[in-house]
């Protein structure tokens, strides 16, 4: 077993101990935005790719479930986690290049990504809505 | 190679040998994804409306019909990846062995009824 040997032995630090930073937070959203396109992200897709494939009367039933406050909700959320996801996963190829990694450079890009998730969300809405 | 702490027998294997494709495949995926949920937000923005008729009309051409196909393997495939990594970094034993199958039935599941609804939609038997 992969942790035989290693129960009672101390564990690395985690979230709650280090000081909170920029960096810190665009990493943990990166993965909490990638769990939720995985998993609402897709669900959502494939019921509509589905209620679209079945027909007139279960598209409407779907469409009348977006149009609720609720889903209208869920509908941002997951619009907000996929165009953050995107942004945040564009800081990583810039970091895979190796680049972007000086102190300031990395703090301003780290609060500027999710930031530009909930502008490109917004964005969308408004023209989608109102366009 | 002994068979103490787990640092102890591991050292002198090398890497994993197997890493750098998961790597490398989880970037091309993202690359994929970008393209296609811009085409298909660029898409949604530029119909007429959002009712069955339009989108119906829309996703059966060839180009969007291919491009939504295209977006459901390279996304399911991308979040195969990057699940698997959640799920090695926070389960252990049987259930990380359990969660592991338990994904890759549930995103190969996912990605054949996708790929069905749009083969039925653009083949006009919806």
């Amino acid at each position: 077993m992969a942790n035989a040997g290693t129960r009672s032995r101390p564990l690395s630090p985690h979230l709650q101990i280090w000081k909170w930073g920029p960096a810190m937070l665009v990493s943990i959203l990166h993965r909490v935005t990638g769990t939720v396109n995985a998993t609402a992200g897709l669900g959502v897709l494939l019921w509509f790719l589905g209620a679209l494939a079945s027909g007139p009367e279960a598209f409407t039933s779907f469409a009348d479930l977006a149009k609720t406050w609720y889903g209208q909700i869920v509908l941002f959320g997951i619009t907000v986690s996929v165009f953050m996801h995107a942004a945040s996963g564009l800081r990583h190829f810039v970091l895979d290049i190796g680049a972007g990694y000086e102190l300031d450079t990395n703090r301003v890009w780290s609060v500027l990504c999710p930031l530009i998730g909930i502008a490109l969300a917004l964005a969308f809405w408004a023209a989608l809505l109102f366009a | 190679m002994g068979n103490g702490t787990s640092i102890g027998r591991v050292r002198g294997l090398g890497s994993a040998k197997t890493g750098a494709h998961h790597w490398l495949v989880q970037r091309w995926t993202a690359i994929g994804n970008l393209v296609l949920v811009a085409f298909l937000a660029v898409s949604l923005l530029m119909l007429p409306g959002l009712g069955y008729q339009a989108v119906k009309e829309w996703i059966s051409g060839p180009v969007p019909a291919a491009a939504i196909a295209l977006l459901i393997v390279s996304t399911f495939w991308h979040a195969r990846l990057g699940l698997q990594v959640f799920i090695e970094d926070y389960l252990q034993g049987a259930n990380r062995l359990a969660a592991l199958i338990a994904l890759n039935l549930i995103v190969f599941a996912g990605a054949a009824f996708g790929l069905l609804c749009i083969v039925r939609l653009a083949l006009g038997g919806a």
